[in-house]
């Protein structure tokens, strides 16, 4: 057992600190969000030379060959930032995807563009009648002569406006719910029969959704020819949560630290704020709930290549406890900057904001709570 | 960062599992399960307390000079969560946890020498005097008074909430000894013989039914000026040194983990199956299970970063604050699991020494009477609300 951070950890913790504060100020965030594309591809550009669009790659692909801890730093580095660029998506859910699924040639040809920064992706896995439950799959992939079409409907593809490529996760066989007969393919942006809705998300970001109409595919389309990819799905789905966790844990520290600026600054009835006691406990009770979801962040990272059970048990204590804490925090730090906490003048909203994007990103709260709860009778019958 | 143990941290897991299987009698871990406050008594720790001894193992956190057992951070963790899960009782912390450490970082040599063994051979059996009626949370403001004649101090006066001070061989007491205008600054720290001439006890029955906390009166009692720690008036600094301990030391995850162990067994036994029936008490369990994982891991990476010679900080406070109100989560969710039966009142004590059979089965005795004595757990060494002003001052300047 050994619970410090590597020297190299360390370092790369500062590196994603120091860029943040630097290049991604609530200005610069305004100019990006406001531009026609939504994002800066020159950040994108910078986290390519960083490594960090590698870093949870294989050194033999490009990457650097990191792993949950390195992802947890980074990522709540850009949580403080509220970096909006498809970090996620492309960065760690594709290629855990690729790397469980792909075959030689796909890993070969797709991870090292990821690793440079050529190639965006998105994940196309949420149906309208979906909610958050991975095996609820009506999109259709059918085998043709010459490869396969796919037909059906996918919401919410985060950064789908931006992506080279979607992922999309499709049944090839079996029933609605069946845990078995899922593929993963991977389908070019406005390929034919293919239309997409765009709109921006409460974040800041954009997704789509996207109507498939008997596209058409190559063969080679399906990752890894692989048509049992839902433990694969569910394992990168855990990994986005513990990803996101991370995230989320940095937005609530700048949403503390911002609180506690402001209540020591601004005077009524004659004194600062933060002189009262019951602003002052309010304050504590955020950082405590910090403190848990950090610490329970970090549990799911180190149990990121535990057995199934474990890890999904730990990603869905991260995901309760986190979008608990989440809320608290965002919802306190709001109240206590009073009326300016619900303007847009203030950074504090947006973090707000973020927070709930990530509480129901991959499932909310109450979705996981009642998943904690099956995995445990799992557990406690073994 | 790796949560996995490596081989040699197996090895000492086998090494603690038979030495619990050699040495924790079936008496012991009734008694324990049987016991609602929050400390068992003598009969139920005695023989594990004379074993862990004899191995050397009933501080292991001091410092081995001292006979602690120069553990890393995994041990520790492995020890107190073996410990756990087989249903071994608690050790008396006053001793271990509080008047130890002060005296290995504050006490004469002569002092060393004559305390140290005696705890660790369970030959004194100490308690606390901290809290008085006037000075509970303002602890700062005790009156008792402890005045100098020759190489005596005579002390006057009284404290409250004293566990087990029926049962106790001595008293670490704060004194009065100058009225300063700082108050901190007129506190002296003393090591009282119970058996002095002038002390008598008077015992609080507590909510749930236990007589674990007492009023301790002091009328002339005289105390060799050697038994004082350190100098006169600095009492405060060591006070409060020993209250870090109190709130930071051990390891309250694997204490919420058998009290999480034992509501499943009762759960088990009493209406099977009520968790699949109830979904409330289902997703009860895992807001707790979820809970603990987090304090667990807080409590990992503190011990990792005080190994690294890191200052651990405040963040005792959070898990004072966390771990008695999980604590409290649990014994409440125990109540709502046993329903009418929670209703049934035994009023006779010990619970683990009943002459004629009681109303409840076996396994439900304990569970009123332990969360009525788990709302203490808010309020003793330092509540709640005095945890949330540490937090603020030292986490957020505030």
């Amino acid at each position: 057992m050994d619970l410090s951070f590597s020297e190299e950890q360390r370092l790369l913790g500062d590196a994603a600190n120091r860029f943040v504060a630097g290049r991604y100020s609530f200005e610069a965030r305004r100019a990006f969000l406001q531009s026609p594309e939504g994002f800066s591809r020159d950040i994108w550009r910078e986290f390519a030379e960083l490594g960090w669009l590698g870093l949870g790659i294989p050194e033999e692909f490009g990457g650097l060959g990191g792993g949950a801890v390195e992802t947890g730093l980074v990522m709540e580095a850009l949580g403080r930032g509220l970096v909006v660029e498809p970090y996620l998506a492309t960065a760690i859910v594709a290629p855990y995807l690729i790397l469980a699924l792909g075959s030689p040639a796909q890993k070969s040809e797709l991870l090292p563009q990821i690793v440079g920064g050529q190639l965006l992706l998105a994940l196309a896995q949420a149906e309208p009648q979906s909610r958050f439950a991975l095996n609820d799959v009506t999109t259709i992939a059918t085998r043709t002569a010459t490869g396969w079409t796919i037909s059906g409907r996918k919401q919410l593809v985060l950064g789908g406006p931006w992506a080279d490529r979607l992922l999309v996760v499709a049944r090839i066989d079996g029933e609605r719910r069946d845990r078995g007969g899922i593929g993963v393919f991977v389908v070019p942006a406005q390929s034919p029969g293919m239309t997409a809705t765009d709109y921006p998300t409460l974040d800041g970001a954009r997704a789509s959704n996207v109507v498939f109409d008997a596209v058409a595919l190559p063969p080679e389309a399906l990752l890894g020819d692989n048509r049992e990819a839902l433990p694969a799905i569910e394992a990168a789905a855990d990994a986005a949560i513990v990803a996101m966790s991370s995230e989320a844990v940095g937005c609530m520290q700048v949403l503390l630290d911002t609180t506690v600026a402001y209540t020591k600054t601004r005077i009524q009835f004659g004194k600062p704020l933060a002189d009262n006691q019951v602003l002052k406990h309010r304050m504590a009770a955020m950082a405590v709930k910090i403190e848990e979801a950090r610490a329970s962040a970090l549990h799911a990272i180190l149990a990121a290549d535990a057995d199934p059970v474990t890890r999904s048990r730990a990603a869905s204590s991260a995901k309760v406890k986190v979008g608990r804490a989440g809320r608290f925090v965002a919802e306190q730090a709001v109240q206590l900057h009073g009326g300016m906490g619900v303007t847009e003048e203030l950074n504090v909203g947006f973090y707000f904001k973020r927070l709930m994007a990530i509480e129901t990103i991959f499932g909310s709260t109450d979705f996981h709570l009642q998943r904690h709860v099956e995995l445990s009778r799992a557990v406690n019958a073994a | 960062m790796d949560l996995s143990f490596s081989s040699e941290e197996l090895a000492f897991r086998d090494e603690v599992r038979d030495f619990i299987a050699k040495n924790l009698s079936e008496d012991a871990r009734r008694g324990t399960r049987l016991s609602p406050s929050a400390i068992p008594e003598k009969p139920v720790f005695g023989s594990w307390y004379t074993a862990l001894g004899k191995r050397g193992w009933v501080a292991p956190y001091w410092p081995v000079e001292h006979g602690g057992a120069g553990w890393s951070p995994a041990q520790r963790y492995i020890f107190e969560s073996e410990c756990s899960r087989a249903g071994a009782p608690r050790l008396l912390p006053f001793g271990i946890h509080m008047v130890g450490p002060v005296i290995i970082k504050f006490g004469s040599q002569q002092q060393k020498d004559f305390y140290l063994p005696r705890i660790l051979s369970g030959e004194d059996y100490w308690c606390q005097g901290y809290s008085e009626p006037g000075s509970g949370s303002d602890l700062a403001s005790l009156k008792t008074r402890a005045v100098r004649d020759g190489d005596h101090y005579v002390v006057n006066g009284t404290k409250i909430w004293t566990t087990h001070a029926h049962f106790a061989d001595r008293i670490f007491a704060l004194v009065r000894t100058s009225d300063t205008p700082k108050r901190q600054e007129g506190i002296s720290f003393l090591l009282i013989d119970m058996k002095s001439p002038g002390i008598s006890t008077r015992p609080i029955l507590t909510i749930g039914g236990d007589h674990e906390v007492n009023q301790v009166f002091f009328d002339d009692v005289r105390v060799p000026v050697e038994n004082r720690i350190g100098e006169e008036n600095k009492g405060w600094t060591y006070a409060k040194y020993l209250l870090e301990f109190e709130r930071g030391a051990g390891f309250r995850a694997t204490g919420l983990r058998r009290q999480m162990k034992e509501l499943r067994e009762l759960i088990a036994q009493h209406a099977g199956g009520i968790v699949d029936a109830d979904a409330s008490i289902a997703s009860r369990m895992s807001e707790i299970e979820i809970d603990i994982d987090a304090i667990e891991m807080i409590e990992l990476k503190l011990l990792s970063d005080v190994q690294a010679g890191r200052n651990p900080g405040p963040i005792s406070s959070v898990l004072k604050l966390r771990g008695t109100e999980i604590s409290q989560a649990i014994t409440r969710l125990g109540v709502d699991v046993i329903g009418y039966d929670a209703l049934v009142w035994e009023p006779r004590r010990p619970l683990y020494g009943l002459n004629e059979p009681p109303v409840l089965p076996e396994i439900e005795l304990a569970v009123l009477p332990a969360h009525l004595d788990t709302r203490a757990a808010t309020i003793y060494g330092g509540t709640s609300e005095i945890q949330h002003e540490v937090i603020a001052k030292q986490m957020l300047g505030l």
